[in-house]
C-alpha cells in the first residue's frame, strides 16, 4: 500500500516529516493537584496528578524517595464500540509501567521521602476504529506521556527536565514522523521516543519490528524531533498559563521572577530544570545551572512572600 | 489547517462502523504550472507553452487511458481525488496513469486537491458519493481556470452529461472525449476511443450488427453481494481462472476452499472470463461432470486448431493430459474432477493483446466505421470485437487491442484498438509481438538507471586491489569457456596443480553486486527484469550494455572483479576444502567451447593452459559419473540452432545444438559452484535465502512416458531419479536417436524448475530432482540472471564482507521476487522458443524440404510427428481437416497405433516417417508450417 504518495503527501495531507496537530491544556481537573488534557490529531489523553502526599499503605513507603505509581485506563466510550473492558488487562498494565517508569526517570524523587505520587491517565478518544485493538492502545502512549508531564508540571512536582514524547515509524521506505492509526497498523517499524529535550537523555525507547542500524538511526533522529517539538509546544503552554495567572493576580510585566526566569533560560547552557508550584497558585519554571545556589536563591528572594514547597 | 473526514464503513465482520479520520488541508500545494505567478514552480510538470490545461474526471481514465497515453495528449492536470478513485476500481489502469505521471518526457501533473485548501470539498448531505468527488473535480477545474486566469485555458473532459451540464452552468469549459478528439483532427486517435457504453445504443448495435445473434448467449453474472455471501456459505469458490494454452475451451479453476482444482468446459460455462480473471465458480451436480467433457469436446474440435511449434521443453508447455479418446483409464478418473462453471467475476484481468484482425472483406465506402474481429496470437484469448475508421490499413497489420467490455447479447468481448505494430509476417513485427506477448520489457534504460553505472572507461582501481576483501588472483591462469561470439562472460575458471598432488580448482563468476547496489534504481530495474532475453538475432539485456559487456564481463587479457569459489580437490574429484572470496583476476584467454574441444584434443598441444583445460575434463568425468551415479537425470532437449545472415538477418540454416565434452566440462564446475553456495548460504540464512527446486514429478505426469514406453515394449521404472536415469540409459533402440527421443519426452513430463525462498517450505522440498542435488541455487550468471546477483549478496554477507540488504528481513517480499523471476524466467523461455519458431518459418518459407521425422503421439485423425533435425513438432492429417477421422482409420490406444480400417497401412509411436515440409497460406498473411507424408 501506499503511505507517501509521490507527491509528498500523507494519507492524512501531512509531510513525512509533520506531526498530527497537538494540543495541550492544564488545569482541567480542579480537585487534582496537578492535570492537562492533550490531544495530538485525534488522540485526546487527561491525566491527573495527585501528590506528593502520604503513602496510604505503609508497606509500600520508601524512605530514600517518593513512590511513583501510575494508572493507564481507556475511557469506554473512547473507541467506536463501547465494550465494557476488564481493568488492569495485560495491555493497560504494560502502558502503565511504561509511563511510570518513564516519568519516574524524570521527577526528583529523593527530594521527597516516604510520599506518594499517583498518576492517573485516561485515554479520552482513541484514533482508529476498533476496541481493545492493540494499536489504538499502543498509539496513545505518546500523548499519555505528554499529558503526564504537563499534569506533574502543574503539579508542581520537581523534575529534572520535562518528558516528552513523540513515535515515528518506517513505511515505503520514509522516515514518518508521528504515526497516525492507518500508519501504525500497516505494520511496518514503529518507534516511540520519549526524551528529556534539554538533558538530551531518552527516559523511553520502544520498537516492536526490525529496522538496519542506519535507518533506525534516521527514524530515532526524526522522532528526538518531534519530541523536542513537542517540548517546545508544552513550554509555551505552561508560559502562556503562567502569564494567565499573572493577568489574574494583577502583576503582569512587573514580575521579577518572571523576567529572572526569562534572563536565565536564554543564557542557561547546561542546567536543570525545576517546576514549581507555589502557594499563590503560580506555576512557575525555574531554571539553573546545577548546583549553583546563587541563582535560585536570588529567584527566590526576589518574590516577596512566597514560599516555595521544596526547599533546597 | 485539520480538518476531520467521518464515514461509516462496513467491518470484516459485518458490523457498522463509524470512522473518523484526520484530513489535514494544506497551503503548500501548487498548481504546476510554469507560468504560474503565484506558486513556487519548481516541481512544475506543465509545459510552459500550454494553451489548454485538461483535467479528466475518473470514468474517462478508467475507459479512455489507451488514449491518454497517446502522446498527443498533454498538459494533463490528473486530480488526486480521480487517482484514488481509479486506483479503488483498477489497479492496472493506475499504474498506468502514475507511469505517466512520473515520465519525465510526459506534461501530466498530479495535483492533490484532496488536501489543497480551496478545492477540498466537505461532504452535503443526501449526496452521493460519485456526486461528492464530481463536485470535487468541478471545484478543482474552476480552481485552476480562476488561479491561472489568462494564461492558459482549462477544459474538463468528461463523459457524463449531468456533469459536464452542471460544470458548464458553473462556467467551467467542458467538453466530452469524443468531442476533444475530433477538434484535435486526428483521425487515428478516434479508433483508441472506446465507445461510451450507453445501454440503449449498445442493445441498437448489437441488433444491426448481427440480428441472428441477438439472444442471450451467456447468462448473467451474479450481482457481488449475491456471491460473496455465495463464497461465505461455500455455495460458491473462488480462484483464478487459468485457461489451456492448448485448448481455449478448456480452463482450471485452483480453489483453496475445495483443495483441488475445478475444470471449466466450454464458454458458456467460462461466462466470459478472460484467463487470470479471479472469478466465482459453482459446481456442477457430480453426475454432470463427464457429461458437459464431451458436449465441450464436439464443441470445440471445429475451431481447435494445431500448429506446428517447438518441442516443449517441459511439462508445463506441453497440453495437459486429457485423453480425448476416452480410454477406460481416464474415463474412470474424470468424475473424481469437479467441474463446474463461473457465476461471477471477482476481478477482471484483461490489458491489451495483440494479434491481427480476422480477414473479411474490404468496406464498400472507404473512411467509415467497420466492425471487424480481432483474433489475438494467444489462443486462450476469445475473439473480440472492434471498431476501426482505419480498416484498410489494419488487415494486413499486428496490431494491440484493449477489452472494455462482454455483454452477455454478445457472443465475443467488445474492444478498442490501441497500437499497430507492424505488417504480418515481418521478422521485426512478430518479433516484437513476440516479445509484447511474454511481457517483456524492451524499454531502454531510464537516464537514473543509467546514472548508477561507473564512468567509462573503466579499469580496476588501487582502491579496489587494496581492499582487504579482495584478494588478488591476477597471477592465476584464469581462463573462460563460452559459446562462440559471447560478449557477456560471467564465469572464468582456473585449475592449478598443487605440490601434494591435489588440484586448486577455481569459479570466478563477475562481480555484479560490486556494481548493482541493492535499493538503487538499477538493482529495482534488473530485479524486475529478472532476467537477460536470448532471441535468436538479439539480446534483451537485464543489465545495461557496459555492465554486461564490459565492465562486468571477465574478458581475456584484463583486470576485471570476481567472486570466486575456489576448492581443493584430490585427482579424484573429491573437494577437501572450499573458499569463497572477491577477488581480482586476469583472464589470460577466453576460448569457444570449439577452441577448448580442439585444444584438449590435439596431443602435440603441451602448453601450460592446455594442460589446465585436461586436467579440468578429467576432474569434471569424474563428477559427472558421481552426479549420475547419484541418479542426476541427463535429460535431452531438442534445442535448434540458427545461422544467420549477417546482411539480412534471415536465417540461413538450423541445425540441432551440437553438445561437446568442454561444454559438459564448464556445465560441471558450474553445478558444483551452485551446489557449494547453495550450502553455505543456506547454513548462514537459513530462512532467507533463494534457493532453486525441481520438484519431483508424480505418477501421473510421467503417464505419457509411460504409455509411449509400454507401446514400444520399453518397461521405465519411474520410482526414483535414480531408477528413471538407470532405466533411461538401459533404453537403447536399435537407431543412435532412439535413446535421445525417450530422454525427449522425459524431459518433457517433467516440471521446470523454480526458484523459492528457502522460509517458505521445509528442507525435504529443497530438492533439486533433475540434479539429484539436495541443495541447489544460481549463483554463475549474475550478468543474465538477478536471481544470481540475490546469491551474491547472500554469500557476501555469509562471509561477513557486506551487510545483508534490508530485503531480506521481509519474507513476503522475498517470495514475491521469486515469483517474479520465475515469471520472467519463463517468459523468457517462452520468448526463446517463439522466437525460433519464427524463424524456423522464415526458414522454410524458401525452401520446402523433405526429411525425416518420428511419430511421438497418435490422434484419432492422425498423428504427431518430431523433427529431430529441426527440433520442430507438429500434426501430420491422415484425413483431411473437418472431416471426422472415424471412418477410415482405427485408433490402438493400448498399443499407441492407427491402423486403416483395412489394415493395409498402420503408424505406430516412434515410429520414423518422411515427411514434406511447406510453407502453406490457408488464408492470406496467416502462413503456417504444414507438415504432411511423403
Amino acid at each position: 500500500m501506499e503511505y507517501v504518495s509521490p507527491e509528498g503527501l500523507r494519507l492524512d495531507g501531512r509531510r513525512p516529516m509533520e506531526m498530527r496537530q497537538i494540543r495541550g491544556e492544564i488545569g482541567v481537573v480542579d480537585k487534582a493537584d496537578g492535570s492537562a488534557v492533550f490531544e495530538m490529531g485525534n488522540t485526546k489523553v487527561i491525566a491527573a496528578v495527585y501528590g506528593p502526599r502520604e503513602v496510604p499503605n505503609r508497606s509500600q513507603q520508601m524512605n530514600d524517595r517518593a513512590l511513583v505509581r501510575c494508572e493507564y485506563t481507556m475511557a469506554n466510550f473512547s473507541t467506536g464500540d463501547r465494550m465494557r473492558k476488564p481493568k488492569g488487562d495485560r495491555r493497560s498494565t504494560e502502558i502503565s509501567l511504561v509511563i511510570r517508569q518513564t516519568m519516574e526517570a524524570c521527577i526528583m524523587t529523593h527530594l521527597m521521602p516516604r510520599t506518594q505520587i499517583d498518576i492517573f491517565v485516561q485515554v479520552l478518544q482513541a484514533d482508529g476504529g476498533k476496541s481493545r485493538c492493540l494499536i489504538a492502545a499502543v498509539g496513545t502512549r505518546s500523548a499519555c506521556i505528554n499529558a503526564a508531564t504537563l499534569a506533574l508540571s502543574d503539579a508542581g512536582i520537581p523534575m529534572r527536565d520535562l518528558v516528552t514524547s513523540c513515535s515515528a515509524g518506517y513505511l515505503n521506505s520514509t522516515p514518518l514522523l508521528d504515526l497516525n492509526y492507518v500508519e501504525d497498523s500497516a505494520g511496518g517499524a514503529d518507534v516511540t521516543l520519549g526524551i528529556m529535550p534539554k538533558l538530551d537523555k531518552v527516559t523511553l525507547l520502544q520498537m516492536d519490528a526490525k529496522l538496519p542500524l542506519d535507518i533506525f538511526e534516521n527514524v530515532m533522529q526524526l522522532a528526538i524531533e518531534g519530541c523536542k517539538a513537542v517540548a517546545t509546544y508544552i513550554r509555551q503552554v505552561l508560559l502562556e498559563n503562567t502569564k494567565q495567572l499573572e493577568y489574574r493576580r494583577g502583576t503582569h510585566g512587573q514580575s521579577p521572577a518572571y523576567s529572572a526566569f526569562k534572563v536565565l533560560f536564554s543564557a542557561a547552557r547546561r542546567f536543570i530544570a525545576v517546576l514549581m508550584k507555589f502557594d499563590g497558585g503560580y506555576i512557575m519554571e525555574t531554571v539553573f545551572d546545577e548546583g549553583s545556589r546563587l541563582k535560585i536563591k536570588h529567584i527566590q528572594s526576589s518574590i516577596p512572600n512566597q514560599r516555595a514547597v521544596f526547599r533546597f | 489547517m485539520l480538518q476531520n473526514k467521518s464515514f461509516v464503513k462496513r467491518t470484516r465482520g459485518g458490523k457498522i462502523t463509524k470512522v473518523v479520520r484526520e484530513h489535514y488541508l494544506r497551503h503548500d500545494i501548487y498548481c504546476g504550472a510554469p507560468v504560474c505567478k503565484v506558486c513556487d514552480t519548481s516541481g512544475a510538470r506543465l509545459s510552459p507553452t500550454a494553451s489548454t490545461i485538461l483535467i479528466f474526471d475518473t470514468n474517462v481514465v478508467l475507459h479512455q487511458i489507451d488514449l491518454i497515453e497517446n502522446p498527443a495528449i498533454e498538459d494533463v492536470v490528473v486530480l488526486s481525488i480521480v487517482l484514488e478513485e481509479v486506483k479503488n476500481r483498477n489497479l492496472s489502469v493506475y499504474n498506468r496513469v502514475r507511469a505517466l505521471c512520473s515520465n519525465s518526457l510526459r506534461k501530466f501533473f498530479v495535483f492533490s486537491n484532496e488536501h489543497h485548501k480551496d478545492t477540498y470539498v466537505t461532504d452535503m448531505s443526501g449526496e452521493s458519493k460519485n456526486d461528492r468527488n464530481d463536485r470535487a473535480i468541478r471545484v478543482a477545474a474552476q480552481w485552476y481556470q480562476s488561479h491561472l486566469a489568462g494564461s492558459a485555458k482549462v477544459l474538463l473532459i468528461t463523459n457524463d452529461k449531468e456533469n459536464k451540464r452542471r460544470a458548464i452552468e458553473e462556467g467551467i469549459s467542458a467538453e466530452t472525449v469524443e468531442s476533444y478528439v475530433r477538434s484535435l483532427s486526428r483521425p487515428d486517435l478516434l479508433d483508441l476511443l472506446v465507445q461510451p457504453a450507453s445501454e440503449d445504443v449498445k442493445m441498437e448495435d448489437v441488433e444491426d450488427l448481427r440480428p441472428s445473434k441477438r439472444k442471450v448467449v451467456y447468462s448473467e453474472h451474479k450481482p457481488m453481494s449475491e456471491i460473496t455471501s455465495g463464497l461465505h456459505c461455500g455455495i460458491y469458490h473462488q480462484g483464478k481462472l487459468r485457461v489451456n494454452r492448448y485448448n481455449p475451451f478448456e480452463a482450471y479453476v485452483g480453489s483453496e476452499s475445495i483443495g483441488d482444482e475445478i475444470i471449466i468446459y466450454g464458454r458458456t460455462n467460462m461466462n466470459r472470463a478472460f484467463d487470470g480473471d479471479i472469478v466465482a465458480v459453482e459446481l456442477l451436480p457430480q453426475d454432470q461432470w463427464h457429461e458437459e467433457k464431451s458436449i465441450a469436446l464436439a464443441d470445440e474440435e471445429d475451431e481447435q486448431e494445431e500448429d506446428v511449434h517447438l518441442v516443449p521443453g517441459s511439462a508445463d508447455d506441453a497440453p495437459r493430459t486429457t485423453a480425448p479418446h476416452g480410454s477406460a483409464g481416464v474415463t474412470e478418473s474424470v468424475p473424481n474432477r469437479p467441474s463446474g462453471r463461473v457465476v461471477g467475476i471477482i476481478k477482471r484481468n484483461w490489458h491489451s493483446y495483440c494479434g491481427s484482425l480476422e480477414p473479411m472483406a474490404k468496406p464498400a465506402g472507404g473512411g467509415g466505421i467497420a466492425h471487424a474481429l480481432f483474433v489475438s496470437k494467444d489462443r486462450r484469448i476469445p475473439k473480440i470485437r472492434i471498431q476501426t475508421r482505419q480498416l484498410e490499413n489494419l488487415l494486413d497489420k499486428r496490431i494491440t487491442v484493449a477489452v472494455d467490455s462482454w455483454d452477455p447479447l454478445s457472443r465475443y468481448p467488445s474492444g478498442h484498438y490501441v497500437r499497430t505494430i507492424g505488417v504480418i509476417g515481418d521478422k521485426d513485427t512478430e518479433t516484437e509481438v513476440v516479445l509484447i506477448e511474454n511481457d517483456i520489457n524492451t524499454r531502454p534504460f531510464s537516464s537514473q538507471v543509467l546514472a548508477c553505472l561507473p564512468l567509462l572507461p573503466w579499469f580496476v582501481s588501487s582502491e579496489d586491489l587494496a581492499n582487504p576483501i579482495r584478494q588478488d588472483l591476477r597471477q592465476l591462469r584464469v581462463f573462460s569457456v563460452d559459446p562462440p561470439g559471447c560478449k557477456d562472460i560471467d564465469d572464468a575458471l582456473h585449475c592449478t596443480a598443487l605440490p601434494n598432488g591435489n588440484y586448486e580448482v577455481g569459479v570466478h563468476i563477475a562481480d555484479v553486486t560490486n556494481f548493482v547496489h541493492s535499493g538503487t534504481p538499477l538493482d529495482d530495474e534488473a530485479s524486475q527484469r529478472g532476467t537477460s532475453v536470448y532471441l535468436v538475432e538479439r539480446r534483451i539485456d537485464m543489465l545495461p550494455k557496459p555492465l554486461t559487456e564490459d565492465i562486468c564481463s571477465l574478458r581475456a587479457d584484463v583486470e576485471r572483479l570476481a567472486f570466486s569459489v575456489i576448492w581443493e580437490m584430490t585427482a579424484e574429484a573429491e573437494i577437501i576444502s572450499a573458499r569463497y572470496t572477491k577477488s581480482v583476476i586476469k583472464s589470460c584467454a577466453a576460448l569457444s567451447y570449439i577452441e577448448a574441444q580442439a585444444r584438449m584434443d590435439d596431443s602435440r598441444l603441451m602448453d601450460p593452459l592446455t594442460t589446465d583445460l585436461r586436467n579440468m575434463n578429467s576432474l569434471a568425468k569424474i563428477m559427472r559419473a558421481r552426479r549420475i551415479e547419484r541418479g542426476a537425470l541427463t535429460l535431452a532437449s531438442a534445442e535448434v540452432k540458427f545461422e544467420i545472415d549477417t546482411e539480412t538477418h534471415d536465417p540461413l540454416d538450423i541445425g540441432m545444438y551440437q553438445i561437446r565434452e568442454a561444454n559438459q566440462m564448464v556445465e560441471e564446475f558450474m553445478l558444483a559452484a551452485n551446489v557449494s553456495v547453495a550450502e553455505k548460504i543456506l547454513k548462514h540464512f537459513p530462512l532467507c535465502s533463494l534457493l532453486r527446486r525441481h520438484p519431483t514429478p508424480t505418477r501421473e505426469m510421467l503417464e505419457p512416458l509411460l504409455r509411449t514406453a509400454a507401446a514400444i515394449g520399453l518397461n521405465l521404472d519411474v520410482s526414483s531419479s535414480k531408477a528413471l536415469a538407470d532405466s533411461l540409459d538401459s533404453a537403447v533402440g536399435d537407431d543412435p536417436y532412439f535413446n535421445k527421443l525417450i530422454r525427449i519426452l522425459a524431459t518433457r513430463c517433467m516440471t521446470q524448475a523454480v526458484y523459492f525462498c528457502s522460509g517458505d517450505l521445509s528442507p525435504p522440498e529443497y530438492l533439486h530432482y533433475g540434479l539429484a542435488a539436495l541443495l541447489y541455487t544460481h549463483f554463475t550468471s549474475p550478468i543474465r540472471r538477478y536471481a544470481d546477483v540475490i546469491v551474491h549478496r547472500l554469500l557476501a554477507a555469509s562471509l561477513g564482507i557486506y551487510k545483508l540488504p534490508t530485503v531480506f528481513q521481509d519474507g513476503p517480499r522475498l517470495t514475491s521476487i521469486a515469483d517474479n523471476l520465475n515469471y520472467r524466467h519463463r517468459n523468457a523461455q517462452m520468448a526463446s522458443r517463439a522466437s525460433v519458431e519464427l524463424h524456423t518459418l522464415i526458414f522454410f518459407k524458401k525452401r520446402p524440404t523433405d526429411t525425416e521425422a518420428r511419430i511421438v503421439r497418435i490422434r484419432s485423425n492422425g498423428f504427431f510427428v518430431f523433427v529431430p533435425k529441426y527440433g520442430i513438432e507438429g500434426p501430420v492429417y491422415l484425413t483431411p481437416r473437418g472431416e471426422k477421422g472415424g471412418g477410415e482409420w482405427y485408433v490402438d490406444e493400448q498399443q499407441q497405433k492407427i491402423r486403416k480400417m483395412d489394415g493395409s497401412i498402420s503408424y505406430s509411436v516412434l515410429q520414423t516417417v518422411f515427411i514434406h515440409m511447406e510453407i502453406v497460406e490457408p488464408q492470406p498473411n496467416r502462413p503456417k508450417l504444414q507438415l504432411s507424408l511423403v
